[in-house]
């Protein structure tokens, strides 16, 4: 007879327990985040799936410029007489993969950066900084205008590049300070103990402990470059190849459609697409800062 | 004098854990508390003890609650009172002037910007019975004279932050605190956990210096026998929620008639004395979520049968003795449990200060033998210094 | 007895910079352990015990002194020398709960050292390795650890992984800080006989600190003891010697302070001798002489308060006291060895100064 018994435990860390069951458990056990998360899944379908579904055939009319709402054009439709509807279903594919590519490139740069600035310090952590005080400072629209208006036909993921590289150094300072605070733990100590090597150390020990963090940063990040990307096309700063919510609202507003009472479907659909899906991502990302921070979740 | 200054009865507390579920922490505990006594909740950690504690003064935190069970204070004026019929309003009055809690871990039971003058005056305004008016003066006086009792400087201490002050200090202030209105029973959690030891000692002694002049009624948590052995009269084992084992301090640490209770005394480490080769309990305590059938303890009791594993039996008397103090045991086997006591012969060589009684304790059993150790290191010291 | 130390300290003295000025946390330690002994590094909080074990572990260099292994001082090591002085040297932390990895399973934490080394091909073989690891801390059926996360541990289970954890390098030497502290009294037992067990059969050696001197009486009964006080060690010596027969009163103060679970004994020793002041000095305020004079029963004014007291050898054990110094009965080291007591040792002559 040993001293120790078999543990209580089960064996296998189940779903509730692991990173994506505590994402998902974060996601749908508050109703706002359960609200938040069906929100913006709901727009993501509506806009990836929706053009796969809705008829695309959808000619210029001249006999029906700007008509009301109705059974047929549910948004009624356009100065050019085409269907309101079928153009907000294809306008939000762009906007939400060039978010979340930019999103994807800011979190993945200041990840990697953040924890080698916040692990190994010194020089390059001394460097890194400067870099990110620079960014930081430049003002971000001003800079993407700028881009933007130097490389005139400058394509999605051009577009995805300019705005990434502009949120970056946000997020490289709150990684960096995780991963400061992160390194003191003890089991970072122990790993250095066992002679582990630095790089995994940081990439193995180290960031699976912020996967939580990391995500609803990456939510955050997304929802900022839909604003950025948006905010350029409203001021027609982009070129006007693919529909998307941003054109539709910079049409409106270029030909004074908005002072025309029938026409507010157009200028308020895609800005009512932009808000709830704002509202959607906050709503979540708070969802998941309560389900994966500790300190929240204790209580 | 012969009715308890604090009955309980049938007592369980559960905490919940999801909208309808709940886990039951502590349960069935009967307690008698006489005037003067003092009583050692021990167990390991989980076991109950702790919520228990808290319990007996209702300061449960927000999601434990009182099940079930009464618990009847004798007040000052000689009046009874069941302590879970009280309103918010009487509960503020009862605790500190009737009954008061000296809380876990000194580090953290001030708030760090509240200065100590400022701890004492909130206490002894929220909780007087608003005869007495506390002026600032006042406060100052019976302040300073409760700081001079746990001999700390009133002038040094009263003006300082709680950082300010070492953790022995914090924990003497706290009790000081305890006592400032001069309850009838004093609750204190691990009240030297976290100390050094030095302090340990200092704050021990303290306690029974206070307990001489004041009399109060004490009940301690802790995990430390070595603590219980030195201030208490009487001793309750805790485990899995239940009180397992109660007697008086003699009993229970000479006799201990529970298997639990033999090993929690044979698993402590003697410093005075030849070194015994200990041994452990097997397993580790159940967790409140799966509870063992019939005696929780049975997964690692050496003297576990199948009746064990089937039903649970209750506290049953074994020598009955004035004032609460009898001895009781809540195991089928208990006639079985002998728990030896020997005292070693002390080396030649060394000197008679030393106290002489080596603590070599078995347990009555063979299945209860767990990592094989070095015995021999033992025995050869022993002959090579003779 | 000519055997070298596997681990030895010297002069080791830790200065920390801090807002109030610089303070030597440890001020000049010589201390030695061997292989498949236990040295046991007793005080209370702030005495410098870990940061002693850290330097130890070569987790913080020291500000002076030397820490040499088998030998070889730290800073003179070539790459694969103090590669080999990593895996030789582990260290437990004192806390299990922080000390793992959340993330990562048990077998994965036990594996990524023998991985990285190089030391098991293939998963199959890894299991194989890890399962050994836990059946050697007794963490038994090994299969139902393996693939448990910390959090499903509990805290004695938690510190036994760790354990297997450095054993997985093959260590010379282990350093646990206060390794059984925040375990109850039964699972520490457990624990330590384990621990015993594996010095005995590995032929481990142990630096193991602690504040509970019944732990190091228990773990370091066949080793020494050393008392350390506000950074310096004030007495050190065979276990049974130094736990049987105190002589610095520091070392009487903690041993008569501890509480024993015999009720009789400690009504016995309700009226034992008290210190003078309760309080620990500052290390930014260091009393002139002995450190310890301000609360020390034994205090004489003029012998005291004027130099640091050497340790020096004082029946069996080195004792840094000025009354023992001036009290000690020659004859007493003479007639009885340090040999008297077994598995003990002699001290190196110049340590005894």
């Amino acid at each position: 007879m040993t001293a120790v018994d078999a543990p209580a435990a089960k064996p296998r860390r189940t779903f509730r327990e692991s990173t994506f069951g505590q994402i998902w458990t974060g996601l749908t056990r508050s109703p706002a985040g359960f609200a938040g998360t069906v929100l913006v899944l709901g727009i993501v379908l509506f806009s990836f799936v929706g053009p796969l579904v809705v008829d695309q055939h959808n000619p210029t009319d001249t006999t029906q410029i700007w008509t009301a709402p109705s059974g047929e054009h549910w948004l009624g439709t356009q100065y050019e007489g085409k269907d309101t509807f079928t153009i907000l279903v294809n306008s939000g594919a762009e906007p939400i993969w060039v978010g979340g590519m930019a999103a994807i490139m800011a979190v993945f740069v200041a990840v990697v950066l953040g924890s080698i600035a916040g692990y190994f310090r010194g020089k390059i952590d001394a460097v890194l900084l400067q870099l990110t005080d620079v960014t930081v400072t430049i003002p971000q629209f001003l800079l993407m205008i700028a881009v933007v208006a130097f490389f005139e036909d400058i394509p999605p993921w051009g577009v995805a590049i300019v705005v990434g590289s502009t949120m970056w150094a946000f997020l490289f300072r709150s990684i960096r300070a995780q991963v400061m605070s992160l390194k003191e733990r003890e089991f970072v100590e122990a790993a250095k103990l066992q002679h582990l090597g630095p790089m995994r150390i940081v990439f193995r020990e180290i960031l699976p402990n912020m996967a939580g963090f990391i995500f609803v940063n990456f939510v955050i990040a997304v929802n900022q470059a839909i604003y950025a990307i948006v905010g350029l096309y409203i001021l027609g700063l982009m070129p006007s190849g693919t529909p998307n919510w941003g054109l539709m609202i910079h049409l409106s507003w270029q030909n004074n459609f908005f002072l025309l009472p029938v026409a507010l479907p157009f200028v308020l659909a895609p800005l009512l697409m932009i808000v709830l899906f704002t509202i959607g991502l906050v709503t979540m990302g708070r969802g998941l800062d309560q389900a994966l921070n500790p300190r929240l979740r204790e209580r | 004098m012969t009715d308890p200054i604090l009955s309980v009865r049938d007592l369980s507390i559960a905490y919940k854990t999801g909208r309808k579920e709940s886990v039951t922490a502590v349960s069935g505990i009967d307690l008698d508390l006489y005037e003067g006594q003092s009583l050692a909740l021990v167990g390991e950690s989980g076991c109950g003890k702790t919520t228990l504690g808290l319990g007996l003064l209702r300061l449960l935190p927000g999601l434990g609650e009182i099940t079930s069970g009464s618990l009847t204070y004798r007040l000052k004026d000689g009046s009874k009172a069941d302590l879970l019929k009280m309103k918010q309003e009487q509960l503020r009055r009862f605790r500190w002037a009737e009954a008061a809690m000296v809380f876990q871990g000194a580090m953290n039971a001030f708030n760090p910007v509240i200065k100590i003058r400022d701890h004492f005056a909130d206490t002894l305004k929220d909780h007087s019975d608003g005869k007495k008016k506390w002026t600032k003066a006042a406060v100052d006086a019976r302040a300073g004279e409760l700081l001079e009792t746990v001999r700390l400087d009133p002038d040094r201490v009263l003006q300082s932050y709680p950082h300010e002050l070492s953790g022995g200090m914090k924990q003497r202030a706290l009790i000081a605190l305890a006592i400032a209105l001069d309850p009838q029973v004093l609750v204190l959690d691990e009240p030297t956990t976290a100390l050094d030891l030095l302090t340990q000692r200092s704050i021990v002694q303290q306690l029974h210096e206070l307990r001489k002049k004041f009399g109060f009624t004490m009940v301690f948590i802790t995990h430390d026998l070595g603590l219980a052995a030195e201030l208490a009269d009487r001793v309750a084992t805790m485990y899995a929620g239940r009180i397992i084992e109660t007697g008086s301090a003699r009993d229970i640490f000479y006799e201990p008639k529970h298997p639990y209770t033999a090993g929690l005394i044979n698993a402590v480490m003697p410093v005075k004395g030849a070194r015994p080769q200990l041994e452990s309990i097997p397993g580790y305590p159940p967790s409140l979520k799966a509870m063992p059938s019939g005696c929780a303890f049975h997964p690692r009791c050496a003297f576990a049968t199948d009746a064990c594993k089937r039903e649970r039996i209750d506290l049953d008397l074994l020598a009955e003795r004035p004032l609460g103090m009898s001895h009781t045991a809540a195991c089928l086997h208990h006639d079985q449990v002998r728990f030896e006591r020997k005292c070693d012969d002390t080396s030649a060589d060394r000197p008679a200060s030393t106290v002489a009684s080596g603590v070599r304790s078995t347990v009555a059993s063979d299945a209860g033998s767990t990592v094989e150790g070095d015995a021999r290191s033992t025995v050869e010291s022993e002959t090579a210094d003779v | 007895m000519s055997e070298s130390p596997l681990l030895k300290l010297s002069g080791l003295e830790q200065v920390f910079d801090t807002r109030k000025g610089p303070v030597a946390a440890v001020g000049g330690v010589d201390l030695e352990v061997k292989a498949g002994k236990v040295l046991c590094l007793v005080g209370e909080s702030g005495c410098g015990k870990t940061t002693t074990a850290r330097a130890a572990a070569g987790i913080t260099r020291p500000t002076s002194g030397a820490v040499e292994f088998r030998g070889k001082s730290l800073t003179e090591m070539n790459a694969a020398e103090r590669t080999d002085y990593r895996r030789s040297v582990q260290y437990i932390h004192q806390d299990p709960y922080a000390a793992l990895n959340p993330t990562r399973t048990v077998f994965s934490t036990l594996t990524a050292g023998l991985k990285r080394h190089g030391l098991v091909k293939g998963r199959a073989e890894a299991r194989a390795k890890a399962a050994d690891l836990l059946r050697l801390v007794d963490l038994t059926p090994p299969e139902s650890y393996l693939d448990s996360y910390p959090h499903q541990l509990s805290g004695g289970q938690r510190q036994r992984v760790n354990v297997a954890r450095s054993l997985a390098m093959d260590p010379k030497l282990l350093i646990c800080d206060e390794s059984t502290s925040m375990l109850d009294v039964s699972i520490r037992v457990s624990l330590l006989n384990t621990l015993g067990r594996l010095r005995d059969e590995l032929d481990v050696g142990f630096l193991f600190i602690t504040h509970d001197l019944a732990v190091a009486k228990y773990f370091a009964w066949d080793g020494e003891i050393a008392v350390m006080y506000l950074g310096k060690v004030v007495e050190h010596g065979p276990t049974p010697e130094v736990i049987g027969n105190p002589q610095h009163p520091y070392t009487k103060a903690l041993i008569g302070a501890v509480c024993e679970p015999d009720p009789d004994l400690a009504k016995a020793n309700r009226s034992t001798e008290q210190l003078r002041s309760a309080e620990i000095p500052s290390l930014h305020d260091l009393p002139a002489g002995c450190a310890f004079h301000p609360r020390c029963p034994a205090f004489e004014p003029g012998l005291c308060d004027g130099e640091r007291p050497l340790l020096q050898l004082a029946s069996r054990r080195n004792v840094a006291c000025h009354v023992v110094a001036r009290d000690r009965v020659p004859v007493d080291d003479r007639t009885l060895t340090f040999d008297a007591v077994p598995g003990s040792r002699r001290p190196e002559p110049e340590s005894a100064i």
